[in-house]
């Protein structure tokens, strides 16, 4: 470890560690935007979303560096192929929890909404998704979180992120590199995280306390069944 | 042209699937990296997550936090920073894609085995069995569905990052893709990634397989209907 490296290339560590937070933070927000009316859409018609289920699950299986590639010739070395593979990406995990949300909302309480005069779209937005958003945000974490780490493959076809350290740092043979992009990767994601964890609990404060350990396990298991 | 025709074009020029380094050769490499980490993984998730989802309470409250922390985790990284210190030894991929295939395992093994209805581990109980019996012959069996899907996700991740090995100097089809882009051929790029994916949609069909003949006939029923 060669401490003395670090300040020496601050401007170069502080340039790629926002190029990485964009290109992970982005692609999640887009595949939030997404998922949002794609999941009010299959948890209302039942019958769409196997069939969006099912492609999901293979586009999830699809590998990083080949999305990439797959995206090239469209879009050439740039941001943009990266984001919308990304954006793929966090799509997969984004929107099951939105429909396992939507879905999750007690019928009584919509039964009530609907007995207080709210309208369907009204319900929607002021009673089931507010209920549903323990369980987006924890799909949403993962989204960032894998979204961050993933962004440093972006480096193997030419696009600036933390994955620039790991790859000159081979190249030179200079493990010191490799450490402070490792170390960088894994504060932003957990400082994103936290982020997201406190907007939870600013969205939904009735969660606090008993309640919030059972929607912490309902989301645990979503993920888990993911 | 298309990535479609690029890859096409590739994949059926004869010339690619003979003598060293042919694509069947390569295929092969590629499967081979992927087993022994997921075998690794497995070894090591399934008696974790069975003992932690045993023993209950907040342990898994902790598991899952953990796993979602450690996502973060960049596998690029890890694997130029061994590749620094240990050079071509097989630790440098190996421990790379195990790190990448734990959590899922784990978090599953975990949530399923915590999961089990109360009821049915009083039986268990009941019936005079031990703590080992019931973990291996009713716990597990009944999370058997969850623990899969897991080691699906796994199996997924593992296949698509092997990919990424390829950086330092192994084989597998990610060799296509990385020399491909340093060479400027988009023809190899877009047939190995293709080929990827291909190898990713078969190990998602061998999965549903998989599930159906590991799953406890009882349970059968019950998890179609999911």
């Amino acid at each position: 470890m060669m401490w003395s490296w670090i300040p020496a290339n601050w401007s170069l560590i502080w340039h790629l560690t926002w190029e990485n937070a964009k290109l992970g933070v982005l692609p999640a927000l887009y595949g939030l935007v997404i998922s949002l009316p794609l999941g009010v859409i299959a948890a209302r018609w039942r019958w769409f979303y196997p069939p969006v289920l099912t492609v999901i699950n293979v586009l999830y299986a699809v590998p990083s560096l080949a999305l990439f590639v797959t995206l090239i010739p469209a879009f050439g070395l740039t941001d943009t192929t990266v984001i919308i593979a990304l954006t793929v990406f966090s799509l997969c995990v984004i929107l099951p929890n939105v429909v396992a949300g939507l879905r999750a909302v007690p019928a009584p309480v919509r039964q009530a909404a609907t007995a207080m005069g709210y309208g369907p779209l009204r319900s929607l937005v002021t009673v089931e998704l507010p209920l549903a958003v323990p369980l987006i945000i924890a799909g949403l974490r993962v989204g960032v979180v894998s979204g961050i780490s993933l962004a440093s493959v972006g480096q193997l076809i030419g696009v600036s992120s933390l994955g620039y350290l790991f790859i000159d740092g081979l190249q030179r043979s200079f493990p010191t590199e490799i450490y402070v992009g490792l170390v960088l990767v894994i504060v932003l994601a957990l400082v994103c995280d936290l982020i997201l964890v406190a907007v939870r609990r600013m969205l939904t404060p009735w969660t606090a306390g008993p309640r919030e350990r059972r929607t912490a396990r309902a989301a645990r298991l979503v993920k888990a069944a993911g | 042209m298309s990535f479609f025709n690029w890859a096409w074009d590739w994949v059926t020029t004869d010339a690619n699937w003979h003598g060293e380094g042919s694509i069947p050769q390569q295929i092969l490499a590629h499967l081979g990296y992927s087993a022994l980490p997921l075998l690794i993984a497995v070894a090591i998730a399934v008696p974790a997550g069975a003992a932690i989802g045993h023993r209950g309470g907040k342990a898994g409250v902790v598991v899952s936090n953990i796993a979602n922390a450690w996502r973060s985790i960049p596998t690029l990284g890890l694997l130029t920073l061994l590749a620094v210190f240990l050079g071509f030894s097989p630790l440098t991929w190996l421990l790379p894609l195990v790190v990448l295939a734990i959590p899922p395992i784990l978090v599953n093994t975990s949530e399923g085995v915590a999961g089990v209805d109360p009821g049915v581990r009083d039986a268990a109980a009941g019936v005079g069995m031990t703590a080992w019996q019931q973990v291996l012959r009713v716990e597990v069996p009944i999370a058997m569905p969850l623990i899969l899907v897991g080691l699906r996700t796994s199996a997924i991740f593992v296949v698509a990052t092997a990919t990424i090995a390829a950086y330092v100097g192994l084989g597998g089809l990610g060799r296509f893709i990385i020399d491909g882009l340093d060479s400027s051929q988009y023809g190899p790029v877009a047939g190995g990634a293709l080929l990827v994916v291909i190898l990713a949609v078969i190990v998602l069909a061998l999965f549903a397989g998989l599930t159906w003949l590991l799953t406890p006939a009882g349970l059968r029923k019950q998890s179609r209907t999911e």
